[in-house]
Formats: structure tokens, sequence, C-alpha cells
């Protein structure tokens, strides 16, 4: 295929997603149920990629998602939760003299500050995160695969226990969790619908750029080899670590896109069922692929919110009840799908190979043709 | 905290560390043959409780007990050959999702068949006969199971250690090739030591939910995770270890929650976790290894 042929194709996805993000902002309320989804799965198309940073790319199995998503999210929340509804949210205990001052400062700041102060925030919530990954990656990187997934997991279990404890109730109003989180903010006077897809297609753009270059090869190096790694100059450390804190840093900015998108959070939403979700994204998409992942974040929230959601109301044929189909059942068949997909499918959707337009032809055309002509078929 | 309130709670501590050190043995023997962080032990576990739950329903515990751990059993087995054994060659990785996933089903299977709203964990009457020693009360499962757990720790030290089995299991767990080109049966000897942790777990079940009174589906995640946090303070693949672990665990979360620091409780077993992995990588007894290139 000729490059300019691939631009054009490219070109064109574009136009088309946009134009459908228009025609969805100007039909806001008879899909609604197609809009949460589009915006659930960006979310998790961010987390699924720095997942695949650290799982795919470096080798690293890290299972501390959830933990990073809710310090993102809660200081996100806290941050831009409006001064007004402040007594109604901190009903129990109260929220700290400091933080409501430093709101109070905030909301009488200059607009433009405020304008991109949700942003801020967001940022705030990551830089967070990425600091305290870059505290415990110091101990915990040095870990082999399995200690580390479990110390990770350890991690996200800790901060969640933080949040969720009383101690914290004037900042993070412990067990009730906190609500009335505004909305997304509006960028470059776009509708807020387009802010998601924005922020998402940044923060992965940006972790390409990252795969690209030559930290990303080092990434790949370890995943390979981390001894051959080591022997070629590498510094194992060093690299580990900086493949830890870039995938926290986005992985908060998904969880404050998460606190916007809910409206409300708690301690609960964060615990290891979600990094399980997020795990299955990237399984399924394949482990070390980008475009892998993003495809399947849709896809897996897709069919987990809106196609199989037939699964959990009771089916009838012709007066005869099917007897499995009630709620929960479509959990089970998303878990069997994963084992499936474990078991036997092991490169997922993608294998490690990204989507190309070649790809897609090639593809295409193997469906065309014969069995007996497939096999004689080797041009690149 | 008078001396009898502390001494109250370390009874119960002791007992809960009990149940801990039962599951803990499963964790740390499949992880010293298979090399595998069996994640889906704790819902092995939780399994064990909803067996219970069904069959005490129409039947007297005397037969259920058998019956429950010989169910539990099988589901350990089918898990290792359905969702384990097809991986053996596999990269660690794929093994270790395949263990996430299998956990991930059984949970969601649970909530499935038995919903999300904790059941009421049956009675055994003469379980719950509350024991009085000088000014400390506590029933009898709370005396009951440290005891249990030792002995049954004793019989497996002895199978370990003066058996064909055993001998064949040490092996293998030090060197898988070597072992097969010895003549032993890997398949069989990994069953085994599947029919050991799940025949464990179903008892330390047993032992825990009769003091909790309920199961829900997701009542096997923590305890599983704490239960491999002892294994690894012990020592990963040290059976003695896993035992004091799963008591130094279980006492401290009771004296934690007697304290009034109920929400750290789970955390302080993760940061005791790291704690180790940080000063003492092969935990209390374990053996040092070396990697070689």
């Amino acid at each position: 295929m000729k490059k300019s042929t691939k631009y054009v194709c490219s070109l064109a996805v574009a136009v088309i997603a946009v134009a459908l993000l228009f025609a969805l902002d100007a039909n806001k309320t008879g899909a609604g149920m197609l809009i949460s989804i589009l915006q659930k799965s960006a979310i998790l198309a961010v987390v699924a990629v720095s997942m695949n940073l650290l799982n795919g790319f470096t080798g690293l199995f890290s299972l501390g998602q959830a933990g990073f998503m809710s310090i993102g999210a809660y200081i996100t929340a806290i941050l831009t939760i409006p001064v007004k509804n402040l007594d109604g949210v901190y009903y129990m205990s109260g929220i700290a003299p400091w933080l409501r001052a430093l709101k109070e400062g905030m909301e009488a700041s200059p607009s433009w500050l405020q304008a991109i102060y949700p942003f801020l925030a967001m940022i705030v919530g990551a830089l967070v995160a990425a600091g305290f990954a870059a505290l415990i990656g110091i101990p915990v990187l040095r870990l082999k695969s399995d200690y580390l997934a479990i110390a990770t997991l350890g991690f996200s279990e800790i901060i969640r226990a933080i949040f969720s404890s009383p101690q914290m109730d004037q900042i993070t109003n412990g067990s009730y969790g906190l609500n009335k989180v505004p909305t997304f903010p509006s960028v470059f006077g776009l509708p807020s619908l387009f802010t998601p897809f924005i922020v998402a297609a940044v923060s992965i753009a940006l972790l390409v750029l990252l795969i690209n270059s030559t930290y990303g090869r080092a990434f790949k190096a370890i995943r390979e080899d981390e001894i051959a790694a080591e022997a070629m100059g590498i510094n194992l450390f060093r690299h580990k670590e900086w493949s830890f804190v870039i995938s926290s840093f986005f992985t908060a900015i998904a969880g404050g896109l998460l606190a916007m998108f809910m409206r409300s959070i708690e301690a609960k939403t964060f615990s290891i069922t979600l990094t399980y979700d997020i795990l299955l994204i990237v399984v399924i998409g394949g482990l070390g692929s980008v475009t892998g992942s993003v495809l399947s974040a849709f896809i897996v929230t897709a069919s987990k919110e809106w196609w199989l959601r037939f699964f959990d109301q009771p089916l009838i044929i012709g007066g005869w009840q099917v007897p499995l189909f009630r709620t929960g059942f479509r959990m089970v068949i998303f878990s069997l799908l994963l084992m499936i997909v474990v078991l036997f499918y092991r490169q997922g959707l993608m294998g490690n190979k990204e989507f190309t337009w070649d790809g897609l032809a090639r593809f295409f055309r193997k469906l065309g043709k014969k069995p007996a002509q497939a096999k004689g078929g080797a041009e690149g | 905290m008078s001396l009898t309130t502390i001494l109250q709670h370390c009874l119960t501590g002791i007992s809960l560390g009990g149940a801990y050190a039962l599951i803990a043995i499963g964790y740390t023997m499949v992880y010293g043959i298979l090399r595998l962080i069996n994640f889906a032990h704790g819902e092995i576990f939780m399994m064990a409780g909803y067996f219970m739950i069904f069959s005490m329903a129409s039947i007297p515990w005397f037969i259920s007990v058998p019956l429950v751990t010989a169910a539990t059993i099988i589901l350990g087995v089918a898990i290792e050959r359905a969702a384990y054994k097809p991986l053996r060659t596999a990269p660690r990785m794929s093994i270790m999702i395949s263990a996430i996933g299998v956990s991930y089903l059984l949970q969601n299977l649970a909530t499935y068949l038995f919903t999300a709203i904790p059941k009421g964990y049956p009675e055994i009457p003469f379980l719950k006969k509350i024991f009085r020693i000088g000014d400390l009360s506590a029933s009898l499962v709370t005396f009951l199971t440290p005891v249990l757990t030792i002995i049954l720790v004793f019989l497996l030290m002895q199978l370990i250690n003066h058996t064909k089995v055993g001998m064949a299991m040490r092996a293998v767990s030090k060197d898988f090739e070597t072992s097969r080109l010895m003549g032993i049966k890997i398949d069989t000897i990994i069953s085994i030591t599947f029919v050991i942790g799940s025949a464990l777990a179903a008892i330390g079940s047993i032992l825990y939910f009769t003091d909790r009174m309920s199961v829900t589906p997701f009542s096997g995640t923590l305890p599983g995770l704490k239960c491999f946090v002892a294994a690894v303070f012990g020592g990963i693949g040290s059976i003695p270890g896993a035992v004091v672990g799963g008591f130094v665990i279980g006492v401290v979360e009771t004296l934690l929650v007697a304290m009034g620091y109920s929400t750290f409780s789970d955390a302080f077993t993760f940061l005791l976790l790291i704690v180790m992995l940080l000063f003492r990588p092969t935990g209390l007894f374990g053996e040092k290894s070396t990697d070689k290139v």
C-alpha cells in the first residue's frame, strides 16, 4: 500500500470519529448510553495502554493499577468539588480548614486559571501518583515477577485502606466517598463531551512516542532478557523505575477522568477487581500492542455494558424461560472468555503487533483467497 | 487494656492464625513446586465455604466435613488440570494471568450462582460451645484451631520427609527436569500437591468461617492474599515457615483490630510483606537460591 493511501485512510478514520462525536453531541439525550460507553472505553484505554507499557513492553507484572487510579481520582475529585457543595459532601466530619481555604482561594482566582483548573487538578493527581510510584519503585522493582505482582497489589490495597480510614475523614471523607464531582470541563471551546477523548488521545500518543523512543527499545530489551540488556549497558533499575513512574502517571490521569466520568467515587470502586478488569482488557488486546489495548478497551467495555447485557436479563423463547440467563451470567461469560483467550489464544487480539493499514489489507486479502492459494502467497 | 483482654485477643488471633496457616501451606507448596502464586487458592477456600453451607443444609456435620473436603479437592485438582497444566511450558506471566483468570471466574461464578448477598454459615453445634479457662472464654473452635493446625502440619511434615511421595515432591521442587529424568511422574506429584493444598484449604475454611458466620463471593480474596504473605514471610516453600507466618499475621491483625485500627489491619499485612522482601527476601526459613545466567 502506498504511503499516501495510508495517510488518507488514517485521516478518513479521524474525520469520521470527530464527525461521530459532533453527531453524538447534537443528539445527547438520545445517545446517552453510547456516549457514556465511548467515554468509559476511552478512559479505560488509557489505563490499559499504560498497564501494557509495564506488563507488555517492560515485562514487569504489576497489579497496582487500581491504587494509582484511586490517587488520581481522589485528588482530582477533592480539588474540583465546588466550594458550595463542600458541606453537603463532607456532611459527616467536615472538611479540613486548610483544604477549604485552598479551594476558596482557587475559586477567587482569575478566570483563565479557573478554566484550566480541572486539568491542573488531574495533573497534580498524576504527579502525586508518579511521585508515589517513584518512592515505592525503589524497594519493589528489585523483586522478581510474581513477588512484584503481589507487592504492587499490596500497595494498591494499602492506598485504598489509607483513603478509606477514619483518620483521613476530613480529606477523603473516609468510607463515605466523594460525590458531586463536576463533570468534564470543555477544552478549546469544544463541547465537554470531547474532553475525555482528547485527554485519552494525547496520553496514548505520548505513551506511543515513549515506546518508539530509545527508552522504549530499552524497555523491550529488558522484557526479552534482563541479563542481556544489562550486559548491553542498559541501567536496569533506572529504566524499570521510569517505566513504572510513567505508567503510574497516566494511570492516575485516567483515574482523574474516571472521577469526572462517574461524578462520585468511593474507595470500594478501586478494589482488586478493577485491576483485574483492566488486566482482562490488556490480555484480550494482546500484551505488547498499544492498538490492541485500545481496540480491546472499546470492544470489552461495549460488550460488557451493552452488547452482552442480555445475558443478565431473563430470556424467554416461545414461553420457555432459558434457565441460565439472570444477573451475573454476563460476568461468568466474560471470565470464561478470558480463560479461553489465556489458554488457547495467548496472543490476544493483536499479539505484540500493532495495527497497520497493510496488516488490515493483508487480512482481507487472506479472507478473500481460497486456502490452497493462500499457502503460496508470501508477499510482504 | 487489661492483661485479660490482651490474652483474650491473642487467643482469637492464634485461632485466626491457625486457619491462615492451613491456607498458607497450600500457597507455599504450590509455589515451591510450580513457582506460581496460585491466585485461585483464596477462591477455592471461599468455594469450600459455600460447599459447606449447601451440604450442611441436609447432611449432618460429620458426613459434611469429609464430603466438603472431597469436593474442594476435586475443584482444586480440576483447576490445576484445566488452567495450569496446558501452560506448563509457557512464560511465567501467562500462568499467572491464567491463575488470576481462574480466580476471577470463580468469583463471578459464585456471584452468579449464590448472589453477592452474604450467606449464613451453618453452625456445627459442638464447635460453638463456650469454654472458660480462668477469666478467658472462647468457643471450642478457637481452642481447636491451633491444635488441629499443629497436628495436621506434623502429619504433613511426616509425609514430606519420610515417604516416597514426599521425597518425590521435594525432588520436583528442587529441579523439574532432573526429577523427570529420574522417573518421577511430574503431573501426578503436582496433582498430589493440589490435593493436599485444597484439603487443608477446606479444613481451614471450616475453621475460619465458623468464627465469621457468613460467606460472600469476595470473602476469599483478602484472606487468600494474606495467606500468601504469610507464606512469603515464613519463606516460600517451607511448611513450618508458612505456619509461623500464618500465626504471626493472625495475631497482629487481631491486635490491630482490637486497638481500633481495623482499616489498617489489611494494609499492615502488605507492609509486612514489603519489609520482609526488602530485608530478607527468602523469608524466615527460606533457603537461599542463586540465579544462574
